[in-house]
């Protein structure tokens, strides 16, 4: 099956990635370049149809390890000087966003 | 000094024909001279570099060290390193200096290794090119008109070069390999776990594996020595008694078995790299080794499965980078909401917003099962061709890529065509298999060919005898670009 433009738009608000109304050199939409391309990707992601998988278990992982659980104690110190160094807007210790609740 | 080995290098700073400071100091200056031409670093920092050579070479005039002291190493731009900018390749990491340093970075730091400088890579490790870099294009040394293959394409091109002397990589579908190949050194990707991803930016995390690119298969053997290690900080680190990579490259090939998937040699496949892989073939058989043809029948099934499960963990990772915490963040913005997709839409390049809606699309409601689900129960398909083929085999030899290297700017517009570059290597990563590429010999262009070697779980001993003993009986490995 193929996109529409409608389900890119949608795809990309899900992924929360703007897109714009611009054209590019040849004249093409920011929209109808990710149609083309996603829906040329898909082509290739619909190749796997073509193999029967009735009886498999799905594989998540390579060693279908499981994960290792721990003592509950605390293992780390307070970082959140240097973590906040590195974040475009706080104040107080906390993260600024623009505001969420009127 | 340049064109030393690791070993030789190790003797040279311990005996202290040289020091680590005028080692270091030789690779910076060459950095400097051949990166406007090359591009394979997108930052230095000579003075956290040059004290690190101190304090290596008062190490081993106290007689501290260990075989990496003092050796400087180039880590791909992927690894967190406390205090040096770690971009991944991206916009959306430009400024992100980092807080603290990955597991394989402190690893390096213990044993007195030198931070060399911080390599090129394909934004987030997506991509076979080095193209998608938000630093621009890496030039494969041997041909500044070609790519020097992707991910890794910095640490490979800064090894050829002779801008480091070894270098870190990761590979989620080939990244190590086939830019190794690309530019004609050895590289190998260790089985999964083997390595801690602490540290280690995440594109798809059931994938994503750790490893050393250098010149020869020895110097891989070093960095490896290192590289693996339990760390519980990694849920998937993998929890076994430590290797001594070194102990068993001269291992005698004698009754070495030795498979050669029928699917790797059909069409796809380049005349030039086929005969190369002959003509190893042939080395392979003098040193003993007996050689079969083996099937791994799902083999055409491992690219969509691979975009499928790739995207999928990369739209998952990727949501941390929402311009909040640390990164980039939109300059202007009316909401929350416009504040993600501004930052995300102009902080990530195109081929990391394909994956994205790839991912977030076959992981959408109503699609799971058809894509991600399916793609799952294939991943269990290639990984049982491999099994079954390891019954009768000890080791896989076929070739890295399909072809190589083609030129900057030939598959920018056609990501499929782009996919396709990592036919052979992609099931390595489904599987969580052992891989290593080494220098076979060169196009009728001039472009290095390099082979792959396929091993079981945790046989990367194994792998690095293969290409140690290939190494002793050819010179490809040997040859450097004329720069």
């Amino acid at each position: 099956m193929s996109l529409t433009s409608d389900d890119v738009y949608k795809i990309a608000h899900l992924a929360r990635i703007e897109v714009n109304n611009s054209t590019d050199e040849a004249g093409k939409t920011e929209v109808s370049v990710w149609l083309d391309q996603l829906n040329s990707i898909l082509g290739l992601i619909e190749q796997m149809q073509v193999t029967e998988t009735e009886n498999l278990d799905p594989m998540a992982h390579a060693l279908d390890s499981v994960l290792r659980l721990r003592e509950d104690e605390v293992t780390e110190s307070d970082h959140l000087d240097a973590f906040q160094a590195i974040a475009p807007e706080v104040e107080a210790g906390l993260y600024l966003v623009p505001k969420v609740i009127e | 000094m340049l064109t030393y080995s690791l070993t030789e290098l190790s003797g040279l700073l311990k005996s202290r024909k040289i020091s680590s400071v005028e080692l270091t100091q030789s690779y910076l200056d060459r950095i400097h001279q051949l990166n406007p031409a090359i591009n394979a670093y997108i930052s230095t920092n000579p003075e956290i570099s040059l004290n690190q050579a101190k304090q290596a070479d008062s190490r081993i005039a106290h007689g501290m060290s260990e075989p990496l002291t003092g050796i400087p190493v180039a880590q791909k731009d992927i690894f967190c390193a406390e205090g040096w900018t770690t971009t991944c390749g991206s916009k959306m990491l430009s400024n992100f200096i980092s807080p603290y340093d990955a597991h394989i970075i402190e690893k390096f730091n213990q044993t007195g290794a030198v931070l060399l400088g911080r390599t090129n890579m394909d934004e987030f490790a997506m991509g076979s090119s080095n193209e998608t870099s938000y630093f621009g294009v890496v030039h494969n040394p041997w041909d500044l008109e070609a790519v020097p293959g992707g991910s890794s394409g910095g640490s490979a091109a800064a090894v050829a070069a002779g801008m480091a002397p070894a270098a870190t990589g990761t590979d989620t579908g080939g990244s190590i390999r086939q830019p190794a190949a690309l530019c004609g050194i050895t590289g190998i990707k260790p089985t999964y776990g083997l390595v801690s991803r602490f540290g280690m930016i995440a594109y798809a995390s059931s994938l994503d594996q750790a490893g050393p690119m250098a010149r020869t298969a020895e110097d891989c053997a070093l960095l490896l020595n290192i590289m693996a290690g339990f760390d519980p900080r990694d849920s998937t680190s993998v929890n076994r008694q430590k290797e001594d990579y070194t102990a068993d490259l001269n291992r005698p090939l004698t009754g070495l078995k030795v498979g050669l998937p029928k699917e790797y040699f059909t069409d796809g496949l380049n005349p030039e790299i086929a005969k190369c892989i002959e003509m190893s073939c042939d080395i392979l058989r003098k040193e003993g080794a007996i050689l079969h043809e083996i099937s791994l029948p799902n083999s055409p099934i491992a690219i969509p499965a691979y975009y499928v499960l790739a995207s999928a963990e990369a739209s998952s990772n990727l949501e941390r980078y929402d311009g909040v915490r640390y990164g980039y963040r939109s300059p202007s913005y009316h909401d929350l909401t416009d504040m993600y997709k501004k930052t995300r839409a102009e902080g990530f390049g195109a081929e990391v917003k394909r994956r994205i809606m790839i991912g977030t699309y076959v992981l959408s409601a109503g699609y799971y099962d058809a894509y991600y689900i399916k793609a799952q129960k294939l991943r269990r398909l290639i990984a049982n061709d491999f099994s079954n083929a390891f019954k009768e085999i000890d080791v896989i030899l076929g070739p890295t890529s399909p072809q190589p290297a083609f030129n900057i700017g030939e598959r920018n517009n056609d990501p499929v065509s782009m996919y396709l570059s990592d036919i052979y290597t992609i099931a390595v990563n489904l599987a969580g298999l052992p891989g290593l590429s080494l220098p076979a010999g060169f196009s009728g262009q001039g472009r290095p060919i390099g082979i792959q070697l396929i091993g079981n779980y945790f046989n990367e001993a194994r792998l690095l005898n293969i290409a140690h003993r290939y190494q002793q009986v050819t010179d490809w490995h040997t040859r450097r670009p004329a720069l």
